[in-house]
């Protein structure tokens, strides 16, 4: 049984060098191939982590078919927007006065100021109060249930706020039948979104409702078929977004696509016009496509036995919970943690509500921060550089499963972008998956202040996969 | 407290880097509110909240870019000059990409796919998980790590027999592999003498004289120093012998070992009985009966397994690299011509673990009394503080000295204050000292030690005396610090260099008898 050494004996000599770099060093000196690991102790040197991977290297076989099924399954899902409709008709178990927001589930009074400020708008605007101070009354008397928009196969940026009046963006995954929704994005300044609640928002948020939403619906039925989202997300690579928080070129290509069929409506040129420049003037418009669109990829990939994938990343601006593909429906938890960004003027970190959205599908859907090599024109929220961008995307490769076929990134000579991030591998190399987020006012009503980096909590992390050694080890 | 603009004219940069820059001129002491932005409209508004639209901000153009800054009068000038060289320095910091590492064994394999061997050198907590991952994926592993339980290593060891690939240590300081010195080796020619050494600069010593005979080696494979005890049964160097037999490449396998346990000697010689290939075993101090009834050669030190390697190779009986009888005779007359009468013992400080106990094996043959770290025998292991008794040879690697401090071949300089130290010993006439080149090493050994050599030489004749320092290089004129510049350094400085430690050990020897 000597054959591979044997073999060896034959071979070029290609090394890794795990450890002292002069090893490495001088190989290249003496015309040898070796590649350095810049290696850290696993898990962070947490014993308890290194022993559950050893426990999971028994069973590394299933795990590895069934992560292959996963990212089969985000690689093959054709996420198309198809129609607008409003929420309470097409969301399922969306009855009563029921308001949705960003995952994980929070209790009313331990909701971040802008989430809170956001439910009072919504009671507002859905006509459930008066104002401010009978929202308030109505929400601490628990007249009003909440629940996560992901448990309605939505997601919602920021805050997330959904009521059921609100318009939303009707996505399909034509490859695996199942749909998401997301309410159309209000711009930028003061917006519900943020938790601002005054009556120019309400106003907004009901031109949104009365004529936006109906106009795209309308336009979008007739279309045949939709607008194919992974094509524009592919495209949008291309161009410098990685349409998380840089969606320009995205808009731009949506708006392309939609304007023909917007002019079939029955409305006005007037009113086109308005819904046109409303568009053209969001450079986030898309966010709320993007985002729809990983959902219903990521949701395709939910619930595949024994797979270490994660389907979502959320946040509350409390908390940031996950969930795994194997896993259920469960939400792993952990203390979301303030961003690391850069302020607009007049603000500065103190006044920073901390991670807030479920924006963060992106990521698990192998864009956002994980394509960050795609997009140079906001290196600023990475370190600066375009070098800097590319190390944030290849450190994301040692955390996921494989390269994307659909979604390429230029400046890495169209390598694919990482996709399906894998705990085991979160939890071994310490490398937290790369998140790159906007930067809400901790009050309610001022909106968004900046927008940087931001690390998830470890905690959550640790909490799914010793819950997934728990339901798979015996 | 005052308020500066600076209107710059058509200059655009993007918001993500004016709002770096704003970040980090915001954070200059006596600043208190910096903002730099676009012109627009929108960004006006927005300087209006902040309290900072000035009439010169009023009047830019949306492509124009306004710098506002709120602060103390007397450094508003200086914050100005900054932020402008600030936006110059974004415009070129164009840096070239530098080289990305990967994170883990998986992130490297994404990097070189074709990747086969693993170097491990991460503590040794961590060295076992690393090394099973390794082999698990396929991959020889060569592990430089010390500190992991023999458990482990037992463990990695049958894991790697059973899938065929090389398990090299824990604690495995050289190897060669096709050529490619893996972490302490020399650059030696390649050829066909193949070495199988559970000790490092042993495995070092032998291939650097074979190469100096003019003869290569295939592969230098390292097994770390327990492998022939009675728990690892030379497990590893069983199946890399018996590859090596296979290999095309190489025609005679050197074994080289400290005495291995009984059983284990055994068990080796059985094996090597069904090799086809010849073999030299050299277990250094070992009974040299272990070869009977057996095909294989034996060699009693280090420089005699190199030379009837190449003799196997060469066919021609290699002579004896020893110098004559009278060579010898006149180098000890001339260095113990000066020395005073106090003047008798020997003190060894080696680098090389390997080239100690060579050392102490040959001089213990003649003295009874050797005291060492690392003795033959336990009643001559010298006590806390290692302070040197009469004739003392010493091994620097040793865990005594490297605790928290590097090798000493990595760091020769820890070597110097101990030869100093020596010095000042009246009754001290030798100083024994090994100096091992190649990678991984120093890059000027030699140069290191002579500095101390000429400081130790000088105390002593002020004293009346005169202190011999007998020297032998391990290394090739292909390594980086080249063995002809570094004997020369020593030779220098009064140093009597000779061309193995088995050759300077000799004339050490002799020089004692003489003395006593």
């Amino acid at each position: 049984m000597t054959k591979k050494l044997e073999d060896l004996f034959k071979e070029e000599l290609n090394v890794i060098n795990i450890g002292l770099k002069s090893f490495a060093k001088n190989l290249k000196h003496e015309g040898f191939n070796s590649v350095q690991v810049d290696w850290k102790p696993p898990a962070g040197g947490d014993k308890e982590m290194a022993a559950i991977l050893d426990d999971l290297e028994k069973i590394s076989d299933k795990i590895k078919r069934a992560n292959k099924e996963v990212v089969e399954r985000m690689q093959k899902s054709e996420p198309v927007v198809v129609d607008v409709q409003t929420a309470r008709d097409v969301l399922p178990n969306f009855e009563g006065k029921m308001i949705l927001h960003a995952a994980p589930p929070e209790k009313w009074e331990d909701m971040s100021g802008p989430m809170q400020g956001a439910a009072i708008g919504a009671c507002i605007y859905e006509g459930w109060a008066e104002d401010e101070n009978s929202a308030k009354k109505m929400l601490n008397a628990g007249e009003v249930t909440f629940d996560p928009a992901h448990h309605h196969n939505a997601v919602g940026p920021m805050t997330g706020i959904v009521s059921p009046s609100m318009p939303v963006w009707i996505v399909e995954n034509k490859s695996y039948g199942n749909t998401a929704y997301t309410t159309l994005n209000e711009g930028l300044g003061k917006v519900l979104r943020f938790g601002a609640n005054g009556p120019e928002v309400i106003e907004k948020l009901k031109w949104m409702e009365k004529t936006l939403g109906p106009a795209l619906g309308e336009a979008l039925r007739k279309s045949e078929g939709g607008i194919n989202l992974k094509n524009i997300t592919s495209q949008a690579l291309h161009m410098g977004d990685e349409v998380h928080n840089r969606n320009k070129a995205a808009t731009a290509l949506f708006i392309r696509e939609l304007t023909p069929y917007l002019l079939k409506t029955s409305y006005s040129n007037e009113v086109i016009k308005k819904i046109i420049k409303f568009m053209a003037g969001n450079e986030h418009f898309y966010l709320n496509l993007s985002m729809p669109a990983s959902k219903a990829t990521m949701d395709a990939a939910h619930g595949v036995e024994y797979s270490t994938v994660l389907t979502a990343m959320a946040r509350n601006g409390v908390h940031f919970g996950i969930r795994v593909s194997g896993l259920g429906d469960e939400w792993f938890v952990g203390e979301a943690l303030k961003v690391d960004g850069l302020y607009f003027p007049g603000y500065t970190e103190e006044d920073a509500c901390r991670d807030l959205g479920d924006s963060t599908i992106s990521e698990t859907a192998a864009v956002g921060g994980f394509a960050m090599a795609a997009a140079p024109a906001i290196v600023g929220f990475v370190g600066g550089t375009v070098s800097d961008s590319i190390r944030f995307t290849k450190d994301m490769y040692e955390i996921t499963i494989t390269e994307n076929e659909n979604f390429t990134i230029p400046p890495l000579n169209f390598r694919g972008t990482p996709t399906g991030i894998d705990l085991t591998k979160i939890i071994e190399t310490g490398i937290l998956p790369a998140i790159n987020t906007g930067i809400a006012h901790k009050e309610p009503g001022i909106g968004q202040i900046g927008a940087g980096l931001v690390d998830p909590p470890e905690e959550c992390f640790k909490n799914a996969i010793r819950a997934f050694a728990q339901k798979y080890i015996k | 407290m005052s308020k500066k603009a600076l209107v710059k004219e058509g200059t655009y940069f993007d918001s993500v880097t004016l709002m770096s820059i704003s970040k980090d001129i915001k954070a200059i002491d006596g600043v208190k509110e910096a903002t730099i932005i676009m012109g627009t409209e929108a960004n006006k508004g927005i300087l209006e909240s902040a309290g900072l639209l000035v009439p010169e901000a009023e009047a830019a153009r949306p492509n124009d870019l306004v710098i506002v800054i709120d602060g103390d009068y007397e450094i508003m000038d200086d914050v100005i000059k900054k932020t402008n060289q600030m936006l110059a320095e974004q415009k070129s910091s164009f840096d070239e990409e530098k080289e990305y590492n990967p994170r883990s064994l998986d992130g490297a394999l994404d990097v070189q796919s074709n990747s086969n061997i693993v170097i491990i050198s991460v503590p040794g907590e961590y060295a076992t998980r690393e090394a099973r991952k390794a082999l698990n994926k396929g991959l020889h592993v060569m592990l430089f790590s010390d500190n992991v339980p023999v458990e482990d290593e037992i463990e990695l060891k049958k894991m790697a027999v059973e899938k065929g690939l090389l398990m090299m240590g824990p604690d495995c300081g050289t190897a060669i592999i096709n050529g490619a010195p893996l972490s302490f080796a020399n650059v030696v020619s390649r050829g066909p003498v193949g070495i199988v050494a559970a000790a490092g600069t042993g495995a070092q010593a032998v291939s650097t004289l074979v190469d100096r005979q003019g003869v290569g080696l295939s592969q230098v494979i390292g097994t770390g120093g327990r492998e022939l005890q009675s728990k690892v049964k030379g497990i590893e160097m069983i199946k890399d012998m018996k590859a090596l037999d296979k290999d095309d490449n190489t025609e005679v396998i050197v074994l080289i070992s400290k005495p291995p346990a009984k059983e284990v000697s055994k068990k080796i010689m059985n094996e090597v009985k069904k090799l086809s290939k010849p073999v030299i075993v050299n277990f250094l101090g070992g009974d040299p009966s272990v070869v009977e009834g057996t095909d294989a050669i034996w060699a009693g030190n280090l420089e005699k397994a190199a030379l009837k390697a190449a003799s196997v190779i060469t066919g021609e009986e290699k002579s004896d690299i020893s110098l004559s009888e009278e060579e010898v005779n006149n180098i000890v007359e001339e260095e113990t011509a000066k020395m005073s009468e106090k003047q008798k013992y020997i003190r060894g400080l080696y680098t090389g673990g390997t080239l100690t106990s060579e050392a102490i094996v040959i001089l213990s043959e003649k003295f009874s009394e050797i005291y060492s770290n690392n003795p033959l025998k336990k009643e001559l292991k010298l006590k806390k503080g290692l302070k040197s008794i009469k004739n003392t040879i010493i091994d620097l690697g040793e865990d005594e000295f490297t605790r928290g401090k590097p090798h000493p071949m990595i760091e020769p300089s820890l070597r110097n204050d101990k030869l100093i130290e020596e010095a000042e010993d009246e009754e001290v006439a030798v100083v024994l000292l090994d100096v091992v080149l190649g990678y991984g090493s120093h890059m000027d050994p030699a140069g290191e030690v002579a500095k101390a050599i000429k400081e130790a030489k000088e105390k002593v004749v002020k004293r009346g005396g005169y202190l011999s320092v007998i020297a032998s290089v391990c290394g090739t004129d292909n390594d980086p610090q080249n063995l002809q510049v570094q004997e020369e350094k020593l030779r220098k400085v009064g140093a009597k260099v000779f061309p193995t430690n088995v050759q300077a050990v000799r004339v050490v020897s002799k020089i004692i008898s003489d003395l006593n």
